[in-house]
């Protein structure tokens, strides 16, 4: 437990450290990835945790991206402000998918979130709402600068910024994931039937874990939009919505660590890929994925911990 | 009327295109219980090999044949190299091996074949008396509805469609019983595989193929076979002709092309909610 | 005596330098050129991603011929997969780490949307981007950047000017993408027809994800309409164009400039099936017959041969790809040793009717300190069943 907290800690200073040791490009995708890596852990919360299959978050991570959007260029509404309202917006909306998908199970389930994450695009691309998405142009957002003339340049700050966020995230994760709810909500993933006679109270816990769900990937998408500045309705494609399944399957189902790992995952190996294949980059890409699969069947966090349980016992 | 009539029937056309590729879906479920999500892909890389069979002089029917052939052989040896390997982990797991496939599949295509359309042959006449759908189309529902006579008979009737239905099922027992499992799933992939390769074929000459042909139509084929029930071959195939009719309604006279897609997906899923497995699907009653 | 002549020889050879000046901004040296480039080689537009292959296939061959002033162009492209952020972060990669001297031809509206302002704030020259929206011509607001192509609301006002000259009483249906693209090309047709925009009794719209517009071409026809304007990528066009042909529709038949290919889309439509169509063009068609024989088109094949033999030889973005490469070609001769960033706009806002031979015979590049839009002029041309026939004079530009 100690050596996990010091651990933690270390990670904690070498995060802060990296973009005064880093060029700002590169302090730019850092920030990426701790993006991914609150969408993940919020679609960890509903896949690997409580076992409910979601083919379409994107569509979640595409609002609370529009929501930042609108507020900072319709309303002036400062950019930290528009996160907990992504935040609200989302819980609100993925609690509200979640209550009629109660029926759904499995394959079904992933059909309905499929087609939440094809329709979203058509959505923000629909004439009748062009006034507040921007239609097919897109909103551009500007760049939040350091406040306070603190000594740091814009891409700096907004990644403490972002590294400020996914930590309280991530704790507030942690905390929920290994208490009550937690156990209750890999009860129903295990076995839904039992986990209710025991006094579960499966609609409840389940629509709430899409709302939660629904809150991180929002709040991830808020972040994501400030950062790259600028949002439009097919940068939110059903592609994204793989890519974030491809993420936290990577990364490790049911495991905190593994948003990270997946985070760093659909990040930076595209880019790898681009750089060994200009011819077909998806392949590789591809030839990435099933090797992973192959050697980490339980993802990077699983074989992490399969490492360490290993060197413990002697 | 004219006008509705019109689009009932382009519906049924573009339905049949839908209903060919559920069916390979649905085969490859009752094989493995899993839904391949780079079936798509595979269909058009079949359909790939087969213009470079017809580019190379091969006559149609042969070259028809041909492909089918080497799609059951493709079909067999991706699921000894690729999926075997990962059967035992988990389902998320398998299903991003799919995902992988897929990518691969149309990344390769692109680059082989480059992303110029190219135009596929039909064995159909060209010349039409009926002008609301042309020949190929009405020969694409036929052709799709004998692949689908000829599952259901081996499935129902065969007995090693019997054997194939049992491996999905219940491999335990059916290992017991002697079924050799592993060459069940084997020879499941293969079915499918060779079942896109016709859906493949027969969807190029309406549609031109280019690497990206079967994106569109595999959201449309899963939707189509999850409302008929995921484990009905019939169900897939009705599925598809009804997701065809209701998204070119829909589009034309309800709510416009815009959201047609999403209103369409809507209100699959509102089937789904009053009818969890679909039309014709078996309902799965699980003893707690 | 002889240290006066010394001392002379010194300030000579001191002076030298200066008449030979060389300057130059990152990304430029006394060796190489660094240009950098994102383009889609996968996801949904990887279409598209032939542009940046036959384009680096054409540095290749410039590189082979001795460079550009005796510098080698080193044509750095990352992949974007059409996704905006991805272009942001490709962007700031190439400018940040890669650091090269300036963008060119960067495809995609959304893509260039996302990195318009970066470009104009960080002054790196976004040169000749890979799209036909009208923002890209705004010298005064946004001085870094500039397009190249003919753009798509002027080219749908020439349809909506001609549809009111030719057929004043005509019912008009229009199939488009629901992209920025599409929207583009209808704004065009809308402005252009102006007061008799009601002209228009059916829009209709497609998504990229959709497998056939069937049913559009239905509804159109349905909506008894004489003039069809089909604004459609490639694989649609032909759709569209067959389906239009079978069920009987033969309306007078407006075809946007991206998929007029005579290989690439009318033969898979059906040429028979095409006779009529009419469209504008600028660049010559790489399998139109009349220049079979045509010079630059034969070295356009020999190149494309020797320098790029997986691209597509009936393909016109491998057409595109090499006379927008001449174009930047051009403006980094004119540039000289002065390779500063600014410099490069300048000369590129400085073109003064240059011909580049894959352009149809009329159709040339100019630019100027207020006019950032180098191929305006183009020209109508109706399709025989074999190749498409020009018409009428050259139109726009000076």
């Amino acid at each position: 437990m100690k050596r996990n907290i010091f651990l933690i800690f270390l990670l904690l200073a070498v995060a802060c450290a990296l973009p005064f040791l880093v060029s700002n490009y590169r302090t730019f995708q850092l920030t990426l990835v701790l993006v991914y890596a609150i969408a993940l852990l919020g679609l960890n919360i509903l896949t690997g945790y409580s076992g409910q299959i979601s083919l379409g978050h994107g569509a979640f991570y595409a609002l609370g991206a529009y929501c930042a959007a609108i507020l900072m260029d319709k309303a002036g509404v400062p950019y930290w402000a528009t996160l907990p309202a992504a935040g609200a917006v989302c819980f609100v909306a993925g609690f509200l998918f979640g209550l009629p998908a109660l029926r759904l199970e499995g394959l079904y389930l992933a059909l309905a979130t499929f087609a939440l994450g094809v329709a979203m695009p058509q959505l923000l691309k629909y004439h009748h709402l062009e006034k507040w998405t921007g239609g097919v142009q897109g909103i551009v957002i500007p760049k939040p600068e350091a406040p306070l003339g603190l000594p740091v340049n814009a891409d700096q700050w907004l990644y403490f910024f972002t590294l400020f966020v996914t930590l309280v995230m991530f704790v507030l994760g942690w905390n929920l994931l290994r208490g009550r709810v937690g156990r209750a909500l890999t009860a129903i993933r295990d076995h839904a039937i039992a986990a209710e006679a025991m006094g579960v109270h499966n609609a409840l816990y389940k629509s709430t874990a899409f709302g939660v769900s629904a809150l991180y990937t929002g709040v991830a998408g808020a972040l994501g939009a400030i950062a790259v500045q600028f949002v439009a309705p097919d940068s939110f494609n059903i592609f994204l919505s793989i890519v974030f399944l491809v993420g936290i399957v990577v990364g490790g189902l049911a495991s905190i660590s593994g948003a990270l790992y997946g985070a760093l995952f659909i990040q930076f190996v595209p880019n790898i890929a681009d750089e060994i294949s200009k011819a077909a980059p998806w392949a590789v890409f591809g030839i990435f994925m099933i090797g992973f699969v192959y050697l980490m069947p339980t993802g990077v966090a699983g074989a992490v911990r399969l490492l360490l349980a290993r060197r413990r016992t002697p | 009327m004219d006008a509705f009539l019109h689009q009932v029937l382009a519906g049924l056309a573009t339905g049949g295109i839908y209903a060919s590729l559920a069916l390979a879906l649905v085969m490859i479920y009752q094989a493995t219980h899993l839904v391949n999500f780079a079936q798509g892909e595979m269909a058009m890389f079949a359909t790939y090999l087969a213009w470079s069979l017809l580019n190379a002089g091969v006559p149609y029917w042969p070259a028809f044949l041909l492909t089918i052939g080497i799609a059951f052989v493709g079909g067999i040896l991706i699921e000894r190299v690729v999926v075997r390997p990962v059967e035992s982990s988990p389902v998320l797991a398998i299903v991003v091996v799919f995902i992988a496939l897929l990518v691969i599949l149309n990344s390769v295509a692109g680059w082989i074949y480059t992303y110029t359309l190219k135009s596929f042959p039909s064995p159909f006449p060209q010349q039409a008396a009926f002008k609301y759908m042309s020949p190929h189309e009405i020969g694409a529902i036929g052709i799709t509805l004998v692949v689908l006579a000829a599952l259901y008979v081996f499935f129902r009737f065969t007995p090693l469609g019997l054997a194939m239905r049992a491996a999905a099922q219940n491999p335990e027992s059916a290992r017991l019983v002697g079924i050799r499992v592993g060459w069940m799933l084997a020879l499941g992939w293969g079915l499918a595989a060779a079942i896109g390769a016709v859906a493949g074929m027969m969807v190029a000459p309406i549609v031109y193929l280019d690497p990206n042909m079967m994106g569109g139509v595999l959201l449309y084929a899963f939707a189509a076979a999850l409302v008929g029930g995921i484990d009905s071959p019939g169900g897939a195939v009705l599925g598809g002709f009804l997701v065809g009719v209701l998204e070119n309604v829909l589009g034309a006279f309800v709510i416009g092309n815009e959201l047609k897609l999403s209103v369409a997906l809507v209100l699959i899923v509102g089937v789904l909610l009053v009818r969890p497995s679909g039309f014709f699907g078996r309902v799965h009653v699980t003893r707690v | 005596m002889k240290l006066r002549f010394l001392i002379g020889l010194l300030a000579a050879s001191l002076a030298h330098p200066v008449l030979a000046q060389k300057k130059y901004d990152p990304g430029a040296s006394d060796t190489e050129i660094r240009i950098g480039n994102t383009n889609p080689y996968s996801g949904p537009a990887s279409a598209y991603g032939t542009i940046g292959k036959s384009i680096a296939a054409y540095f290749k061959m410039v590189n082979d011929q001795g460079g550009i002033n005796g510098r080698k162009i080193n044509f750095i492209s990352y992949d974007d997969g059409y996704s905006p952020p991805r272009t942001v972060e490709m962007a700031r990669k190439l400018v940040e780490q890669d650091q090269v001297l300036f963008m060119f031809q960067t495809l995609g509206t959304p893509s260039n949307t996302a990195i318009h302002k970066y470009m104009n704030m960080k002054k790196v020259p976004q040169m000749m981007v890979a799209t036909g929206a009208t923002k890209w011509n705004d010298p005064k607001g946004n001085p870094w950047t500039m397009g190249w192509q003919p753009n798509y609301q002027g080219e749908a006002q020439i349809y909506a000017q001609h549809i009111i000259k030719s057929k004043p009483d005509a019912k008009i249906a229009v199939l488009y993408q629901n992209d920025d693209y599409g929207k583009d090309y209808l704004k065009g047709l809308h402005d252009g027809l102006g007061a008799k925009k009601s002209m228009i009794v059916k829009e209709v719209s497609y998504e990229v994800s959709d497998p056939t517009v069937d049913s559009q071409i239905v509804q159109l026809a349905a909506s008894g309409a004489d003039v069809f304007v089909n604004i459609t990528t490639p694989k649609f066009a032909a759709q569209a164009i067959r389906k239009a042909y079978d069920i009987g529709w033969k309306p007078v038949q407006y075809l946007n400039n991206v998929s007029i290919g005579v290989g690439s889309v009318l033969t898979p439509a059906g040429l028979e099936k095409s006779v009529g169509l009419l469209t504008v063009a600028y660049l010559k068609e790489p399998n139109d017959k009349q220049f079979e024989n045509d010079a630059a088109m034969t070295q356009w094949r020999e190149f494309m041969k020797k320098y790029y033999p997986d691209g597509s030889l009936i393909d016109n973005l491998n057409v595109y790809g090499y006379s927008v490469g001449q174009t930047i070609a051009q403006v980094l001769k004119q540039c000289g040793d002065n390779l500063t960033r600014e410099n490069v706009m300048r000369q590129a806002a400085n073109i003064k009717r240059y011909r580049v031979d894959t352009l149809l015979p009329g159709v040339l590049v100019d630019t100027g300190a207020d006019d950032f839009a180098p191929i305006e002029s183009v020209q109508l041309q109706r399709f025989n069943g074999k190749e498409w026939i020009r018409f009428g004079e050259v139109m726009g530009g000076r």
